[in-house]
């Protein structure tokens, strides 16, 4: 099921939470939400469970408007809120059954459906006990049992994996690539490493409006520029070796590494590779290499880069 | 009709699991059943009429107590914790949450009138009792406790503190209780006139008389359903 987010517009007060935001995420799709505290991710994703209606603007999920047909867009949406709001003065089993016949699932497959999210979640010891009484992780297995529950097409987490344990976040992202590979996801996060492993594309917003968006290599690769190596020299002294690459034709800059006596970040002229002109370096001057590296810049650069 | 089924039911089982629906029968028979057979000076025996005028007149400021604690929590708590978003982002509207609220604490109420029905058999017993009088007298406590349900919800939906839903419900109570009455004696002409008619005892002593007037039963189904209103309005709005 497709969700196509057209110009929608929210402000809170004098302030736009979201401006004239628009994308699209297909079937299949796990859909990475990025960017920096306030800058839209949760108010997009409460404007597209039908919480908060924007002021301009429409977001169609399945072809449906969410302000047209709003009980049949949330049925096909299961929604696990920022810091996971649950009843806890609840039994987990009788939780799930109450939001299980909200979302309509027939009373004949409840108790299967209950039984199989329980299984899939890991709260099988869990599910007589009262809510309250779980865990910070158990609480968050049980958020997203309920936004399960019903089998939906479309799942929106916000911010899944706060609170876990290394462990925990590791199983619940194996979930979510499993769960994302017949439904359209979209999951936001702080975590950059978290996006990078989970999903096939990012979104990154700031103030309201969307500042990159793809694949997390395509991102990387935007942000790259120019070529940048890290090297260990050997066999030479540290500032002769310093100066030969300076005088290299291709090199750009050449710093200090911080972590090595002989070890260098160089950086190529635009367009060029200085691998080759290194390795020649130091086979006519006798030093060898212990390593060669290029410097992949991550996501987190990318991030800071497009917020900043 | 479903949707607002499975909100009240689940309500319910929280008044109960939480020991809140207990305590109110509890004490609300004790209370009611005290001033009906014991209390000297008011208790049927001393009065030596078969009538459940002394019950209804505790009923009604017993409910007016307990009421606004029924209420406080319903929107105010989900608010507080944010499983309204987790609500609200499930098929069902504003409107069906408001109902299924309301519907939970009236069924409450209803139960715990339904239990002091033994009082009413027992009077019937040791005299001619009117029952017509009995019957609308129920009537009218019914319909008291839903336009105070109903206020108390819209209290609670519009703060996510539930003690100032409480006290909010209570100030609220008490216009429609005694304020209005009072006013209404200050006052002269087309002012006295309109306060009259809001003042809620009044209208509940016709009710309890026997006396089924259309004014009335319209006077406390506007108070219901306006406080519904405002109640889906302030959600709605979506802020605290």
């Amino acid at each position: 099921m497709d969700i196509l987010v057209e110009n929608i517009t929210k402000s809170y007060g004098s302030q736009k939470a979201l401006d004239n935001l628009s994308f699209k995420v297909k079937t299949g799709e796990i859909l990475g939400f990025l960017g920096p505290n306030g800058a839209g991710k949760t108010t997009t994703m409460k404007a597209i469970t039908c919480f908060l209606s924007p002021e301009q603007g429409d977001i169609k999920v399945g072809g449906r408007s969410v302000r047209e047909k709003p009980d049949e867009v949330k049925k096909d949406i299961g929604y696990l809120p920022e810091n996971n709001p649950l009843y806890l003065d609840m039994p987990v089993i009788d939780y799930l059954a109450f939001v299980g016949e909200l979302q309509g699932v027939p009373k004949e497959k409840l108790k299967d459906r209950i039984k199989l999210m329980i299984k899939v979640c890991g709260l099988t010891k869990e599910k007589h006990k009262k809510i309250g009484e779980l865990s910070k992780g158990y609480r968050q297995r049980v958020g997203l049992a309920q936004a399960l529950i019903h089998d939906p097409a479309v799942l929106i987490l916000d911010e899944p994996t706060t609170g876990l344990d290394p462990n925990q976040i590791i199983e619940i992202r194996e979930l979510i690539k499993e769960i994302g590979k017949e439904k359209t996801v979209i999951l936001s996060s702080h975590i950059l490493a978290e996006v990078e492993a989970t999903c096939d594309r990012v979104v990154i917003i700031n103030n309201g409006k969307i500042v990159a968006d793809g694949t997390p290599e395509q991102l990387r690769q935007k942000a790259q520029g120019n070529e940048s190596l890290k090297v260990g020299i050997e066999g030479g002294e540290k500032n002769d070796v310093y100066t030969a690459l300076n005088e290299l034709s291709p090199v750009a800059v050449v710093d200090f590494a911080d972590d090595g006596d002989n070890t260098f970040i160089v950086e190529s002229k635009p367009g060029m590779s200085s691998a080759k002109a290194i390795f020649d370096l130091c086979v006519e001057k006798g030093w060898y290499l212990t390593q060669l590296t290029p410097q992949e810049k991550n996501l987190e650069d990318v991030f800071r880069e497009l917020t900043n | 009709m479903k949707q607002i089924w499975i909100l009240t039911k689940k309500e319910l089982n929280s008044y109960f699991d939480s020991l809140m629906a207990y305590i109110l029968i509890i004490v609300f028979l004790g209370l009611s059943g005290f001033f009906t057979w014991l209390y000297g000076g008011s208790d049927i025996f001393y009065i030596n009429r078969a009538t459940l005028e002394p019950f209804f007149g505790v009923a009604y400021w017993t409910l007016f107590i307990f009421i606004p604690a029924l209420t406080m929590k319903q929107i105010a708590e989900e608010r507080k914790t944010g499983t309204i978003e987790m609500l609200l982002t499930k098929p069902v509207s504003d409107w069906q949450v408001v109902k299924g609220k309301f519907l939970a604490t009236f069924i409450l109420i209803a139960i715990t009138l339904a239990l002091t029905l033994p009082y009413y058999i027992t009077i019937s017993f040791l005299g001619p009792i009117d029952h017509g009088a009995a019957i609308t007298g129920y009537l009218g406590l019914l319909l008291m406790s839903a336009a105070y349900i109903s206020l108390g919800i819209f209290a609670s939906s519009i703060t996510s503190n539930q003690i100032v839903a409480f006290l909010l419900t209570l100030i609220l109570g008490i216009f429609f209780q005694i304020l209005f009455g009072i006013m209404a004696s200050a006052f002269s002409g087309t002012t006295a006139n309109i306060l009259t008619y809001l003042d809620m005892r009044t209208h509940y002593e016709n009710i309890i008389r026997g006396v089924i007037d259309s004014k009335d039963i319209i006077y406390f189904l506007s108070i219901i359903l306006a406080g519904l209103v405002a109640s889906e309005v302030s959600l709605l709005k979506r802020q605290i």
